[in-house]
């Protein structure tokens, strides 16, 4: 540790924990990287249209610690990339990072008119495809950077030099390829985070089979207004207002088929997306199907708030099955009420199926050993001498969790390189 | 610094198109301040670049007006070192969200020069503040449990020297008990790896342990604080950087229970805290005869949950009681354990744990009511099974463990405020007036700050001085203190760790920050700090009651004794001070002013009102931008300035605003109250406050209050500030001219 070769850390993960571990070293004075594989900064927190539990958004904190990389000059950013390989050990790592092509440099102004000039459209990965956008984009309107990005089937196709032509700044470069960047650092933390669980292979609940049953984390791009709807929650089957929504939890968490630990968020967000519901709608009926409601600290205020609320019905007992009723129009829930030891049916208009969190080193593991428990987290902050994982690479977190995570892996990741 | 100031307007991205150029450069000409005035179709580019830096080089100018895009794009492009800049948002303001060609749109871009010139004109290069006394670096930590400890050592390995403070006699808080821990991997139970924690912090060199000692005062600011320690009837001093503040918890007091669950009638029913004291790693055993548990049952959320007791949920209980429960099937796996439970809690990979003791044949009852039934040497739980959903009887028992929460230690002793407000009584009124919320701090005989707010930092709900911000929990409302693990919010054993890690990562980074006279968060970096300009001070002490940070103290005469090292920045005392004797470099109320006053006010046949915009600037200002992007259109009456804190309105710019001529005045601040937004916690509260005051203004000017109007907006407001702009300018049209136009 004493021969630290390299005073900088490289942070890999632009989400909640990432960019906060990368801030927060930058401004003790240590030079970092920060990497993120999505073109803008921000991870899912970036996606999420209100925080529990104060409902406010998340884009607030966003602009504070994005004014704090501008000012910055100690933390570089680099998107669309990838780290590929790491070598060598804690104070001396030699990573190669994959940049991946944007076809927009940092001439781009973010005048827009690039997607102007476009006529193909892609779906919005941003809007986990629920509606379509321009092939030229920007990501979302607060995109850190404020920079276009080009979609390759717009640059493969017939449209591409046009658009490329509507550029008045020659920003768009058709050539840009993938290219490989070296990097020494002293230290590392991996904050790669998170990814819904797969809705569809819930194979009772309908997922994919009927458009009305929909994912937690979609719920929160129909509340957006940024979102395939312009914040108006509507069921995605013909756009009409729900008069009933039904929250199903741990779908798929604590379940050995599926996840078998518990994501510790989807409680306190099904009860924020009931809120949103509310809002939007006043006599609107609410059903949450539990098996234990989790709101750990002094989120059993919000739990209170919500349960307050004489239109929500806290349900215990374990969905069954989902279908469609024979009109094709509602779906309906078999639902096992453990404590009335009865099987029910409840037809409702939309259905929002609380998935869970798996860690993205479940699919996309380091480059380098490292240990990992039975579900492809890192279950501890050392990774290994000089790595560090934070956030839901180490353990499902909410968003205080992962600053917290982020800014103590920030310590470790110094201890790697301080001198001594 | 004699200023040579050069103005550059980018004609890129729509703004050429928009604008008469010739027009706006002849605006620069006019004002006459500026020596240079270039406009460039690309100025972010390497050519317009190039050609500010020439200028800077071969003309020498070095104060730069920059009308472009937002100044929240391309900072680091248009940042120019030991040259002053000021940015000019014709973009996302002006062009891409006003007609094209139009009138009110030209006028608009050219007041927005006009204000960016009054600026250049007015602000200075900011100098850092340098404390007079020596700076440390040290960290200290006080309470020396497994918070303090962790939070020791992770600083020691950083680097730092550390001195710790805990009050008992030895090192170990509350885990110094606990024999066996369930973390990480949350497979089984493990050994407490404390001893060797305790080892290592008395054995390493960096820190500096007091035992059976309390921090009896503590004088200064982050890099200067000055801080006594109390031990054996000595005191030492230590000169400290920065506090992390590791004070911990004690257990939620049994005797207060209800009676049903029948703590205090038979010695066999317990608390988990006392079920660890009993525990040595032997057989566990019953307190009344000493005799081996066979029958135990563990009663969850005892005092918790529950708005007569604990409202909130301890987060630790539920896997506490797995682990005591599987210690007593560890010793007899025909025991008989029983864990009646509300919900249960075990969040993330813990899950496993709860597995494990559901596979070892605990016994878990849901219900939301268990009584404990005790006679004699009888003891009974009868409880309604929610699952069965019949009333059960678990007889027989030899052991009752009640599952009482966590309460911080900051959540004792009386509320400073209040104490003072007995003390003085009637004299108190006056300040009373104010109506500035005072926040409630307590006297716990932690830190013992020298603070003229009081000597602990804010108690926020329930008494946990935890952050109120989800994307900033460390943000205690004292600069430089640092709240870690239980003090700071129930959690256990691998959330301290974290916690102590963080809030040591936040110690090191405000001591880094401070000693180069920069602040901390959240103007992270910002190297100006308020002067006062104390000759003209009437001793009122606005600015030392409503600094949201307590950061300026006072001396006998009641003047301010700012301290800038506790200070976040935010102008918060620039706002409040009616002398405004309160300047930063950049920031200031003349400086405000010089823009308001340099708006152009048409005559009132002209029939066209003017709106003074003042918007915060970390949430209504990137909303309007957004707006912009999104090509969204309103009103061109209205001119933004944005604010660094709503909180640092000083009500004579709404004076000086209509005494011009000026028809309205419209606040865009953050949401206050319980949820409340502002990142200077109290600021845009304040501003709502000082603006109820501003009808006073208004009668003597006798004009209508509808003129004034405060309106919280958040940053995903956007798609509403078209509308509430436009209506706000249809109520000044329709209310008519301000008569004093012309004046």
């Amino acid at each position: 540790m004493a021969n630290a070769e390299t005073q900088s850390i490289l942070v890999v993960g632009g989400g909640m924990s990432g960019l906060t571990a990368a801030i927060e070293a930058a401004e003790a004075g240590y030079d970092t990287y920060l990497v993120e594989r999505n073109p803008y900064l921000g991870g899912r927190v970036a996606q999420l249209h209100n925080y529990f539990p104060k409902l406010c958004p998340p884009y607030c904190g966003l602009e504070i610690n994005f004014r704090r990389i501008r000012q910055n000059p100690r933390v570089r950013v680099f998107t669309m990339a990838e780290v590929e390989s790491i070598a060598g050990e804690e104070g001396n790592f030699d990573v190669s990072i994959k940049l991946n092509p944007r076809y927009v440099n940092e001439r781009c102004t973010a005048c827009g008119k690039c997607a102007e000039a476009c006529s193909m459209e892609i779906e919005n990965p941003f809007n986990y495809g629920m509606n379509k956008m321009k092939a030229a984009y920007l990501p979302h309107v607060m995109a850190y950077p404020m920079r276009y990005v080009l979609d390759p089937a717009l640059v493969k196709s017939d449209e591409a030099e046009k658009v490329k032509e509507a550029c008045p700044y020659d920003a768009i470069d058709l050539t840009m390829e993938a290219k490989t960047m070296e990097l020494k650092v002293g230290s590392i933390v991996w904050a790669t985070g998170w990814k819904p669980y797969d809705a569809n292979k819930l194979d009772t609940y309908g997922f994919g089979q009927y458009p009305d049953v929909i994912t937690n984390v979609m719920m929160e791009r129909l509340a957006s207004w940024t979102g395939p709807t312009q914040g108006k929650i509507v069921r995605p089957s013909d756009g009409e207002a729900p008069e009933s929504v039904a929250f199903v939890q741990c779908a798929g968490s604590r379940d050995e088929n599926h996840l078998p630990f518990c994501s510790g968020v989807c409680c306190l967000a099904s009860m924020k997306h009931a809120n949103y519901v509310r809002e939007q709608y006043p006599d609107a009926k609410i059903y949450i199907f539990f098996i234990d409601i989790r709101a750990l600290d002094r989120m059993e205020d919000f739990y209170n708030k919500i349960k307050a609320d004489e239109n929500v019905r806290f349900f215990k007992g374990k969905v069954a099955q989902i279908n469609q009723d024979e009109t094709g129009k509602k779906l309906v829930l078999r639902v096992e009420d453990t404590t009335a030891e009865a099987l029910q049916e409840i037809t409702v208009d939309l259905v929002v199926l609380a998935t869970g969190m798996e860690p993205n080193t479940a699919q996309i593991p380091l480059p380098v050993e490292v240990p990992y428990d039975d579900y492809g987290f890192i279950a501890s902050q050392t990774a290994k001498p000089g790595i560090y994982a934070a956030g839901c690479t180490r353990t499902p977190t909410g968003v205080q969790e992962s600053v917290q995570d982020g800014t103590a892996a920030a310590l470790k990741a110094i201890q790697s390189i301080a001198r001594r | 610094m004699e200023k040579k100031i050069a103005v550059y307007i980018c004609t890129g991205c729509g703004i050429g198109d928009a604008l008469d150029m010739e027009k706006l450069t002849e605006v620069v000409n006019e004002e006459g301040s500026a020596a240079i005035c270039k406009t460039h179709g690309n100025l972010c580019g390497q050519e317009g670049l190039e050609l500010i830096k020439k200028d800077m080089a071969d003309e020498g100018v070095n104060t730069i007006v920059v009308a472009a895009c937002s100044p929240r794009v391309l900072y680091d492009v248009f940042d120019f070192e030991n040259c002053i800049v000021d940015r000019v948002n014709l973009r996302e303001q002006v062009v891409w969200s006003h007609k094209p060609g139009d009138e009110d749109t030209q006028m608009m871009a050219e007041d927005y020069v006009r204000m960016g010139l009054a600026k250049a004109n007015a602000m200075e290069l900011p100098e850092p503040f340098k404390p007079e006394q020596e700076f440390s670096r040290d960290i200290l930590v006080v309470g020396g449990g497994l918070t303090g400890m962790t939070a020791a050592l992770e600083a020691a390995k950083a680097g730092a020297s550390v001195v710790l403070v805990e009050k008992e006699p030895e090192l170990g808080g509350f885990q110094k008990k606990v024999k066996q821990i369930a973390t990480f991997p949350y497979k089984d139970l493990q050994d407490n790896p404390l001893d060797e924690l305790i080892k290592a912090v008395t054995e390493n060199e960096k820190i500096k342990v007091y035992t059976g000692a309390q921090v009896e005062k503590t004088v200064g600011g982050p890099g200067v604080f000055q801080v006594t320690i109390r031990q054996n009837g000595s005191s030492a001093e230590h000169a400290i950087g920065a506090i992390v503040m590791a004070a911990g918890w004690v257990p939620y007091d049994p005797e207060k229970l209800d009676d049903r669950l029948g703590f205090g009638a038979s010695p066999n029913v317990i608390t988990n805290t006392m079920f660890e004291d009993n525990y040595t790693g032997a057989k566990v055993t019953r307190p009344s005869d000493g005799k081996e548990v066979n029958n135990v049952a563990f009663l969850q959320c005892a005092g918790q949950r529950d708005p007569e007791h604990l409202p909130y949920c301890s987060t630790v209980c539920c896997v506490t009681a797995l682990k005591q429960a599987l210690q007593i099937k560890g010793q007899n796996p025909d025991a008989n354990v029983f864990v009646v439970y509300k919900e249960m809690r075990t969040l993330g990979q813990a899950e496993d744990l709860y597995r494990k003791a559901q596979e070892t044949g605990i016994i878990f009852i849901r219900s939301q009511d268990p009584e404990v039934k005790a006679e004699g040497d009888k003891l009974a739980v009868e409880t309604l099974d929610e699952v069965l959903g019949e009333s059960v009887l678990l007889e027989d028992l030899d052991m009752v463990v009640l599952a009482t929460g966590m309460v911080p230690a900051t959540a004792f002793g009386p509320d400073v405020a209040q104490e003072e407000k007995e003390a003085e009584g009637e004299e108190k009124k006056e300040e009373e007036e104010l109506e500035v919320p005072l926040d409630v701090i307590r006297r716990s005989n932690i830190l013992n700050l020298d603070y003229r707010q009081g000597p602990e930092p804010p108690a926020l709900k329930y008494d946990f001085p935890d952050s109120h911000f989800i994307c900033f929990p460390y943000e205690t409302r004292r600069t430089g203190i640092y709240a870690a693990g239980c003090v700071r919010r129930p959690m256990g054993i691998a959330s301290v760790k974290e916690d102590a890690a963080g809030a040591v990562m936040k110690a090191i980074q405000c001591i880094e920050l401070t000693s180069r006279g920069a602040a901390v968060h959240p103007r992270a970096g910002d190297l100006t700090y308020p002067e006062f300009e104390m000759k003209r001070c009437t001793q009122c002490k606005r600015c030392t009651v409503e600094c949201p940070f307590g950061a300026i103290n006072e001396d006998e005469e009641a003047n301010p004794l700012p301290q800038p090292t506790r200070c976040r920045r935010c102008g918060v005392c620039m706002g409040a001070c009616p002398e405004r004797i309160i300047s930063f470099k950049n920031y200031s109320v003349p400086i405000i002013g010089d823009m308001i006053k340099s708006i152009e006010v048409p005559e009132e046949d002209e029939e066209k009102p003017r709106i003074l915009v003042l918007a915060c600037e970390n949430d209504a200002y990137p909303a309007l931008d957004m707006a912009g992007i999104n090509r969204m259109t309103y009103n061109a009456w209205i001119r933004v300035i944005p604010l660094r804190c709503l909180g640092s309105m000083n009500l004579v710019w709404i004076a000086d605003t209509l005494s011009r001529g000026i028809d309205g005045v419209l606040l865009l601040g953050c949401q206050h109250g319980d949820d409340y937004q502002c990142h200077f916690i109290k600021g845009s509260e304040l501003a709502d406050i000082r603006l109820s005051k501003v009808s006073e203004t208004l009668d003597r000017l006798a004009l209508e209050s509808e003129r004034v109007r405060f309106e919280t907006v958040s940053i995903i407001d956007y798609p509403k500030l078209p509308a509430l702009l436009d209506e706000f300018a249809a109520t000044i049209d329709e209310i008519g001219p301000n008569p004093f136009k012309g004046w």
